[in-house]
This record gives C-alpha cells, sequence and structure tokens, in this order.
C-alpha cells in the first residue's frame, strides 16, 4: 500500500492540485498552450514555476513518504536511523530533513549489490552504474516510473535549453551503464524529439550525422564537446552544421570553456548537473540564463553543509552538496554527500523558474585544502587563471613554517603577458594576487614561472604540493 | 632608427641565469650588451646580439619567454654632461624613458647608451632635431663587431 502511495498523483488531499495538473496535463503542455512549432518555455511550468510554499508542500509530503518507504524497505536505513533513536514518526516535514544521518560514498559502495534496493526485484527495470575507479562500483536500480521522472528531468533540461519536438537532439554521451547517453536519450524521447543515439566516439561519423541530419542539440561531455568543436573547424563544415544548443555535463568545466566551445560551434552551451547515485543528468540543469543550475526540487531536495562538521549552511554559503531523493522508489537516497562544492541560490531567475539554483561545481572536497583556517580549492585557483589569459598549468605549495602556513602559487608565464619592462610584469602580478585573494579570502605568494617548468606528469597532472606534517 | 633587443624572463631560481648564457654560447652567440632588470622574484634579461634573429630561434627552441623590442641606441660624445644633455631633450619633449643602458664599442674606443621609450620615431626626432644623432642597426653592428 505504501509503495503504491508513493506512486499515486493523488494519494495525498493537499498535493492534489499540484500533482492533478501533472498528470493529467503535463504532457499536453506543449500542444495546449504552445501548438506545434512554437518554442517551448518550460516543459512542465506547473512544477518548475510553482510558488515557493506549493513546492514546500510538495517536497514534504514527498520527503515523508520517501523516509517511511525507506525505513520500511531498507534494512541498511532503519539502522542508521536507529542509531540516531529516530523512527519515520519523527520525520513530519522537509523541516526534519537534517535530523536524518549522512549516506556516504562509502556506505553505497559496502551496500553493493542489493543492499539499498527499496522494492522487489521483479519492479526493477533498469540498472546504471558508477565508473568506479577504484573498489566496487555502485549500482543504482529504477523501476519503470523511476526512469518516467528522470526522462522528465532531462526533458525539462533540453527545453530549459531551447530544445522542443522540433528539435534533432544528438546525444553523443556513452550509452550503457553510464547515464549520460540512457539520461538525455530518455529525454529527448519524453520531449518528442528526434533522437540520435550516436554514444560517444567515432568523430568522424558524429560530424557526418551532424550535417547529414541536422542535429541541432549536442548532448555530451564538455571536453568531447571541444574536441567536436576543433574537428569541425578542422573539417571546415562549420556552416553545413545546424546547432544551436549544447548541453555538456558529467564533468567541471570553466566558464572559459563554455565561451571556446559557443564561439566554435555558433551554439549557447548549457551545463546539467546529476550522478548515478541520485539519478543521473538531470538532478538541476541551466536556464537561459547560464548562470547556474536549477535543481528539480519536485524529485530532489538539496542543502549544502560544512564539509567538516556537517552542519546545515543558510542558502548563498560555499559548501558540500547534499542531495535526497524524494520520489524515488527503486533507489531511495537520503541525504547523500556528493562531495562537490558549490552555493545554492533562491535569486528570483530570468527565465521565471523558480527552482532553486546551484551555481558552478565549486570543488570536490577530496580537493579541497585548508590553509590558515580557509578552505582553498585548486579549481577555484585555475579560474583565476583561466580568466586572466593565463596557462592553468600551475602548482601550489603549502607548507608551515613557525606553526603558521604558506601558500604559494607558481604560474606559469605565457609570451603574451611578458614585457621587457619589470614594472608591467610586476603589475600584472599584482593583478594576478588581487583576483587570487578575492576569490580565495586569502593571500598566497604567486611566483611566475618560466612555461612549462611546472612538471607535466602522465595522466593527472599533480596540481597540489602539500609539505605540512599535521 | 632602432635596433632590436632580445628580452627574457629569467626566474628567480638559483642557475637560471647561467642555463641562458649557456644556450647562447653553445649556439656560438656572442653577446654584445646586456643588462637585467629585475624584483625580488623574478628578473628581465635585456641583450644586444649581432645576429637577434638566430638568437630568438635558439631561445624559443628552448623555450624561454622572450620579446623583441625595438630600442634606440645613441653614441655617447666623450664629453661631460653628453648623457645630461640626451636626458634634458627627452625630458623637456616629455618622454618618459623606461631604462637604459651602456655599453662600449669596440672598434672606435666609444660608448653607446640603449634607450628603452615608449614612442621610439617621437623620441629620434626629438633627439635628431637636438643635434644627437641616433644610430643605426648598422653603425651598431659594425661597432660591436
Ligand atoms: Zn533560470
Amino acid at each position: 500500500m505504501r509503495m503504491e502511495g508513493l506512486v499515486s498523483p493523488d494519494s495525498s488531499r493537499r498535493g492534489r492540485s499540484l500533482e492533478a495538473v501533472h498528470y493529467t496535463q503535463g504532457n499536453l503542455w506543449k500542444n495546449a498552450l504552445f501548438g506545434y512549432g512554437e518554442a517551448m518555455k518550460y516543459f512542465q511550468p506547473d512544477r518548475e514555476c510553482a510558488s515557493y510554499d506549493a513546492m514546500r508542500q510538495l517536497q514534504s509530503e514527498r520527503f515523508v513518504k520517501t523516509v517511511r518507504h525507506a525505513y520500511d524497505a531498507v534494512p541498511f536505513y532503519r539502522e542508521s536511523m536507529a542509531k540516531k533513536g529516530l523512527t519515520p514518526e519523527d520525520i513530519r516535514s522537509l523541516d526534519d530533513l537534517s535530523k536524518l544521518p549522512f549516506l556516504s560514498k562509502d556506505d553505497l559502495r559496502e551496500s553493493y549489490p542489493y543492499g539499498l534496493l527499496a522494492v522487489p526485484r521483479s519492479r526493477v527495470v533498469r540498472i546504471q552504474s558508477t565508473s568506479g575507479t577504484t573498489g566496487k562500483r555502485v549500482v543504482a536500480f529504477y523501476t519503470q516510473t523511476d526512469i518516467e521522472r528522470w526522462d522528465e528531468c532531462c526533458a525539462r533540461a533540453i527545453v530549459a535549453a531551447g530544445g522542443s519536438r522540433d528539435d534533432v537532439v544528438h546525444v553523443s554521451y556513452g550509452y550503457g551503464l553510464f547515464t549520460g547517453g540512457p539520461g538525455l536519450n530518455g529525454g529527448s524521447h519524453k520531449l518528442g524529439s528526434m533522437t540520435l543515439p550516436m554514444s560517444s566516439g567515432n568523430t568522424e561519423r558524429q560530424i557526418q550525422f551532424m550535417c547529414d541530419l541536422g542535429s541541432t542539440i549536442l548532448c555530451c561531455t564538455p571536453s568531447y564537446a571541444a574536441y567536436l568543436a576543433e574537428s569541425v573547424m578542422q573539417q571546415g563544415v562549420r556552416d553545413k552544421i545546424a546547432l544551436k544548443a549544447g548541453i555538456f555535463g558529467a564533468e567541471a568545466w570553466s566558464e572559459e570553456m563554455r565561451r571556446d566551445i559557443e564561439d566554435k560551434l555558433g551554439i549557447k552551451a548549457y551545463d546539467i548537473y546529476g550522478l548515478t547515485e541520485i539519478s543521473g543528468p538531470g538532478v538541476s540543469f541551466e536556464c537561459s540564463e547560464q548562470t547556474g543550475m536549477h535543481i528539480n526540487e519536485d524529485y530532489f531536495a538539496a542543502e549544502i553543509i560544512d564539509p567538516h562538521t556537517g552542519e546545515v549552511l543558510p542558502d548563498g554559503s560555499k559548501g558540500e552538496l547534499v542531495l535526497t531523493t524524494i520520489a524515488k522508489e527503486a533507489f531511495p537516497i537520503l541525504r547523500y554527500r556528493t562531495r562537490d562544492i558549490c552555493v545554492l541560490s533562491r535569486k528570483p531567475c530570468s527565465c521565471g523558474r523558480t527552482l532553486l539554483k546551484m551555481g558552478r561545481l565549486m570543488g570536490r572536497t577530496d580537493d579541497m585544502l585548508i590553509i590558515r583556517g580557509v578552505n582553498v580549492f585548486p579549481s577555484q585557483i585555475e579560474t583565476v587563471l583561466l580568466k586572466g589569459g593565463y596557462s592553468p598549468n600551475y602548482l601550489i605549495i603549502v607548507d608551515r613554517v613557525n606553526h603558521s602556513d604558506t601558500f604559494e602559487v607558481q604560474v606559469e608565464l605565457t609570451p603574451e603577458m611578458f614585457s621587457d619592462t619589470v614594472r608591467k610584469i610586476a603589475a600584472r602580478e599584482s593583478e594576478l594576487l588581487a583576483s587570487m585573494r578575492s576569490m580565495l579570502g586569502i593571500s598566497p605568494k604567486v611566483t611566475l614561472v618560466a612555461p612549462r617548468s611546472i612538471a607535466r606528469s602522465e595522466g593527472k597532472a599533480v596540481r597540489v604540493i602539500d609539505k605540512r606534517k599535521i | 632608427m632602432t635596433i632590436e633587443q632580445i628580452s627574457v624572463f629569467v626566474e628567480n631560481a638559483p642557475g637560471r641565469l647561467l642555463e641562458i648564457m649557456e644556450t647562447l654560447g653553445n649556439a656560438g652567440i656572442d653577446l654584445r650588451a646586456l643588462s637585467i632588470g629585475d624584483t625580488a622574484r623574478f628578473g628581465v634579461l635585456r641583450l644586444i646580439v649581432k645576429d637577434p634573429q638566430k638568437a630568438v630561434t635558439v631561445l624559443r627552441a628552448a623555450d624561454y619567454v622572450i620579446s623583441v623590442t625595438p630600442v634606440l641606441a645613441v653614441s655617447l660624445e666623450d664629453t661631460p654632461g653628453s648623457l645630461v644633455k640626451i636626458l634634458r631633450l627627452l625630458s623637456d619633449a616629455a618622454i618618459t624613458v623606461e631604462y637604459l643602458y651602456a655599453f662600449a664599442a669596440r672598434k672606435k674606443n666609444s660608448a653607446y647608451v640603449v634607450f628603452r621609450v615608449e614612442d621610439n620615431a617621437l623620441a629620434s626626432a626629438v633627439l635628431e632635431s637636438g643635434g644627437v644623432k641616433v644610430a643605426g642597426a648598422a653603425e651598431i653592428y659594425d661597432a660591436l663587431s
């Protein structure tokens, strides 16, 4: 019965208006309101532009149901809640979210394979999995409803990028266990767009199909988009492609990279965020404003915490993103620590969506350095360097001298930055120092070094040398 | 009339200057004049050589950050106050001298001063009209050899 309650649109009196609109009219919006061939603004305006109170109400109801469901179906959740002296009766609204214990990636790994499955296996229609470079993978399960909701999230992202059923959606994310391909593929189907399930690789064929079939929206990782853009330029076929937008995720990328891809392909490039543990791409997506990603709050509740104390921080604070699925059946996830660092904002967005926005990812908690008590992410330094026209090849050296931290950033000088006049180089150096100070909140010692003097390693570059012995 | 000066970025680390000199020496490039501008964190080495193109190729190949700047060279008369006269002319014309350095010419037993200014054409005109002769590349390289 409880499972039914979780899926059923009108099981709750108070949520009825939102749910009813959604399930009876959701997919008719574009026909009823916008007509064929006209640009859609939102895929599900009733959700994407709901009032704060209505959304909060829906979230609370779904959250309470999800906790009950997880508690009843998954021994792991029952035990972890019991350790905090909690039962589902203690969880009455979204205000009680912070009472719940966190879920870590290790918890997920240790639950491999079926430990967190919350429905009978007969109800599962799909699995996806993380790439898992070390140790066990995380396997996520989906019921038919879970898949449909995930598709909806991705359809919203495509519409926010200017897509409609008239578009040709070119999906160059990998297909298979990776969520990228299946996610955007499903979203494009849901929207009714012609979908090209290209998967990744075979760049020549990608470009040929792009030209011959008139792809208008490209979905792939930002690094592959940059590579494709480069190839399109090289082959001199830029005037033969009809791309207008790109939806690029699954990797951190910078604003500079966005502009570069946009210029080369003549498109608007949009960020999309998600993770297999939570569902896949479409947890949040960027809109026309391109200043952050709207979180699909009817499906996910987001918090920002201090990664050290676990304390929940107010909107606008920088910290670790914690996500809770509030409408998943097969694989409910309560307070998952994503290890992604970002800022949440409720500032009104010019696109008209009221959904909470998360800013560009600022790093991973794994990469975070604490220098003189301040959290510093290598990615912030990279951002400053790229903005200033420097090489993103840098080295952070942290040490402790006389009980206080020393913090040096070595930056490779580019020929364009060089001058025969010491004064001009010194001025650039101070400029760079000022941007670092304003980005980081503390002042590093900036040392300019010759190009290619910072060692390039095979594979992942060494960006940080921490000599402190703690 | 200007001559080409090559500037090289020098990291503030032991042995860096030596490396640059060795690179040039191994390529058979003769230094005719040099000066270093520096701060506590880095330096800029400025060179006048007889074959600037070759020096540029050699330094670039060794991954040095360099730039080539046209600078003015003026032969100093062997009379007291000759440098003062030149600086006065430039100052009166509101021309800022970014830096300058002197070097001796082998043949003529005289000295030259290299000036770095923003507008070489303007500074040349000011000096010439003040009766100071600006040296051309041919003269300098001849004086150097
Ligand atoms: Zn927006």
